[in-house]
């Protein structure tokens, strides 16, 4: 017997909408399951996990760091991946953006003056973008293969910062320790109000997502993003360049991605150091699909997945519990989306090949749609 | 739908504080000690004895204490939030057991002025910052004397994380411990450039031993590079905690980094309001330094090593002691002179015999 899927002719557009609720909801079930195995109470175990980082201000604060750069490269992922280009290398164009970004406070170190944080938003930006552009430009020229090409730049990145900061970088007074020397004042993006870290990053973040919201629902890019995202033949005959996309895509991905990684290190981190992301440009794909590749849905998908990262020190802290539990989290999650996503557009069907002849037609014609 | 959202957000804040409120009434009149870890309490290495620490406290003060920990909290943008978070939820003692928490312990200090820190291997203080260190050179020129005894081709390898001076400062004793056995003993060195990175480790120990040597020493915390030199048959040292279970075979001795007393005694000094900010750098003399037992050695190195022990331990005998040379031959100890704590704290030179290009 062969289990199969077949495409749905028409996916409930209500339950493709609360989909991600649906995967929380049982996302929260497997975790008091965990809590279970573990031994711990279970009511305590996702209090702690999901409610106590909300009960505190400061806890907020440090929430609203951690989901700015999920929530700002996984907009510009909700373009690309809506466009039907697949940049799985948003956490190399965010350590080239923040390398970009870093190179005035930390080569120009005397050049102090507030034109510099601009600046150096505009070179994370910048840095992140033409970073993204080697795999479209890959793409277009060659037909490579942009889910290998923008991964294995990752490491390409990692790598040179890697070796930036062990060597040229380095902080002279850093007694040999491979971290740069500290951001002066006017590098550092401060701080929005007193009873936390959270910083202006958090309005660009915000700012970003209306943009792409409007972009993406109301203008005539957005409905080329979307038709040459489901069928590029269809946009063809519409008089949308696909290649022009792809470029159009990863210029926007990578650059918002830039421009995160030099949120984080201008914000958070506050000077350059051998690895500056715990794998946001990663986690964001989650955000993204969490999303619904929709922004606003992306805005909160990015708080729900840095809630889990907080929740997990709580969670160390008040139950004595692993932090890997915090990855087992953020998997369950990713997987338990796709996983109703597929019952939503497929239809499941136990199929017996000797049993007569008519599934076999029907077997044909589901994969004709399947193909389409 | 977005009304929805809000309706569901708004139901959750409401069940969460009044969750919030139930959770805080609790009494709370234990002292609660938190830690900070750069890699998980089962490294069997640095993280492990902290540790180890950690429960001897409970031990010793039972039910006056109450201790948790974060692990694997890395350097950077989040161990300043890790610490934050324990110095929040109530702790009164956090010690922080990397080099690389200095800056964002300073920081939280600074907000939370009644708490009080304890940071490790680092030179920052402040009215509620103490730092604490142990003197492992002591250690790693017992291990030089005993490899160059027991290496049959007169080369060892030096499995090193970070070129800060403390790791600086290890390598040169170990070359100056087999120098006083063997003058033209060769010490190899790979850099890592990690605390703990079992599957780095274990190529660096992998790359020692194809270049030839026949012992391996580590600066980094994982066992990995005691199994590869079981594999490889050679012999190897311990590092931060007896690791003879990973190498029955192969283990010579190892540095066990001693925090149980320090703890209880930092611990006993907040509950009895004597404490205050200090430094510490204690080595053999005050327990803080251990050495595991003497195996897989021939008996007349064991010997030798159970005296010279003896003699740093009495402090009679002090690792730096003149005459030293830099590695570019250049004078740095004159006949008898002995390395002031200074000079020793910010090591940033080899001495002669090292061969490795100093990382600059």
């Amino acid at each position: 017997m062969a289990i199969e899927l077949i495409k749905r002719k028409n996916p409930s557009k209500v339950i493709s909408m609360v989909s991600p609720f649906i995967a929380l909801a049982v996302t929260l079930i497997a975790g008091v399951l965990i809590f279970l195995a573990l031994g711990k109470n279970p009511i305590n175990g996702l209090y702690s996990f999901f409610i106590e980082p909300l009960t505190e201000a400061w806890s907020v604060h440090e929430l609203i760091i951690k989901a700015v750069p999920l929530v700002l490269i996984a907009v510009g992922l909700s373009v690309c991946f809506r466009s039907g280009n697949w940049n799985i290398g948003a956490e190399g164009q965010f350590i080239i953006g923040a390398m970009a970004g870093s190179i005035l406070p930390i080569m120009m170190h005397d050049l102090q003056s507030p034109i510099i944080l601009p600046l150096m938003l505009i070179m994370g930006f910048a840095g992140g973008a033409l970073f993204g552009l080697i795999p479209a430009y890959l793409k277009n020229k060659f037909g490579t293969n942009e889910i290998l090409t923008s991964l294995m730049l990752v490491y390409v990145a990692q790598l040179f910062l890697d070796w930036m900061v062990r060597g040229p970088w380095k902080n002279p007074e850093g007694f040999n320790f491979p971290e740069s020397r500290a951001f002066h004042e006017f590098a550092v993006l401060p701080e929005m109000m007193s009873s936390g870290r959270a910083n202006w990053g958090a309005v660009i973040a915000v700012i970003a997502v209306v943009i792409f919201a409007v972009l993406l629902g109301k203008t005539l890019k957005g409905f080329e993003i979307k038709v040459i995202g489901e069928s590029e033949r269809a946009g063809k005959f519409a008089g949308f360049d696909a290649k022009k996309m792809t470029i159009f895509a990863f210029l926007i991905s990578g650059g918002l991605a830039g421009l995160a990684g030099l949120i984080e290190v201008a914000g958070a981190i506050q000077q350059m150091r051998p690895v500056i992301s715990p794998g946001y440009g990663f986690t964001a794909i989650i955000v993204a699909f969490l999303g619904r590749l929709n922004p606003l849905g992306i805005l909160a998908a990015g708080l729900v997945l840095a809630l889990t990262y907080l929740g997990g020190e709580a969670a160390q802290i008040s139950l004595g519990i692993s932090d890997k539990v915090v990855r087992v989290f953020q998997g369950l999650l990713l997987f338990f989306v796709l996983l109703s996503d597929t019952f939503i557009n497929y239809q499941v069907r136990f199929d017996n090949p000797w049993k007569n002849k008519q599934l076999d037609q029907a077997h044909v014609d589901s994969k004709k749609v399947g193909a389409e | 739908m977005k009304r929805r959202i809000f309706m569901l957000g708004a139901a959750a804040l409401t069940a969460a504080m009044g969750l919030a409120a139930s959770v805080t009434a609790q009494a709370e009149d234990k002292l609660k000690v938190g830690f900070v870890y750069i890699g998980p309490p089962g490294d069997f290495g640095w993280t492990y004895q902290h540790d180890q620490g950690r429960k001897a406290i409970e031990e010793a003060l039972g039910d006056k204490v109450e201790t948790t920990f974060l692990e694997n909290v890395p350097e950077g943008g989040d161990s300043e939030r890790a610490i934050e978070r324990l110095a929040r939820s109530g702790h009164g003692l956090i010690f922080t057991t990397s080099f690389g928490y200095m800056d964002p312990t300073l920081k939280v200090a600074k907000k939370f002025p009644k708490v009080k820190f304890e940071h490790a291997t680092g030179y920052k203080r402040a009215d509620n910052v103490t730092t604490y260190s142990s003197r492992f050179y002591e250690g790693r020129y017992l291990l030089g004397q005993i490899a160059a005894r027991e290496s049959k081709k007169g080369v060892a390898g030096y499995i090193a994380s970070f070129p800060i001076p403390e790791v600086i400062r290890g390598i040169n004793a170990f070359v100056l411990g087999a120098q006083s056995v063997n003058p033209d003993f060769k010490l190899k060195v790979v850099w890592v450039n990690t605390w703990f990175d079992p599957g780095k480790e274990a190529d660096a120990a992998k790359t020692l031993v194809d270049q030839g040597v026949d012992i391996i020493t580590q600066h980094t915390d994982s066992t990995a590079a005691m199994q590869v030199a079981a594999e490889r048959g050679i012999k190897a040292f311990g590092q931060a905690s007896d690791m003879i279970e990973f190498g029955k075979e192969t283990q010579l001795t190892s540095i066990i980094d001693n925090w149980d007393d320090y703890y209880i005694a930092r611990t006993k000094a907040v509950l009895d309001g004597s404490w205050k900010s200090e430094e510490t750098w204690g080595g053999m003399a005050d327990e803080m330094v251990h050495i595991a037992p003497f195996t897989n050695m021939a008996d007349e190195t064991k010997a030798e090593a159970e005296k010279t022990m003896a003699a740093i331990k009495s402090k009679e005998f002090h690792p730096f002691t003149g005459p030293i040379m830099k590695q570019d031959g250049s004078v740095w100890l004159k006949e008898g002179e002995v390395a002031d704590d200074g000079t020793l704290l910010g090591m940033n030179f080899y001495v002669k015999g090292v061969d490795d290009k100093f990382p600059q």
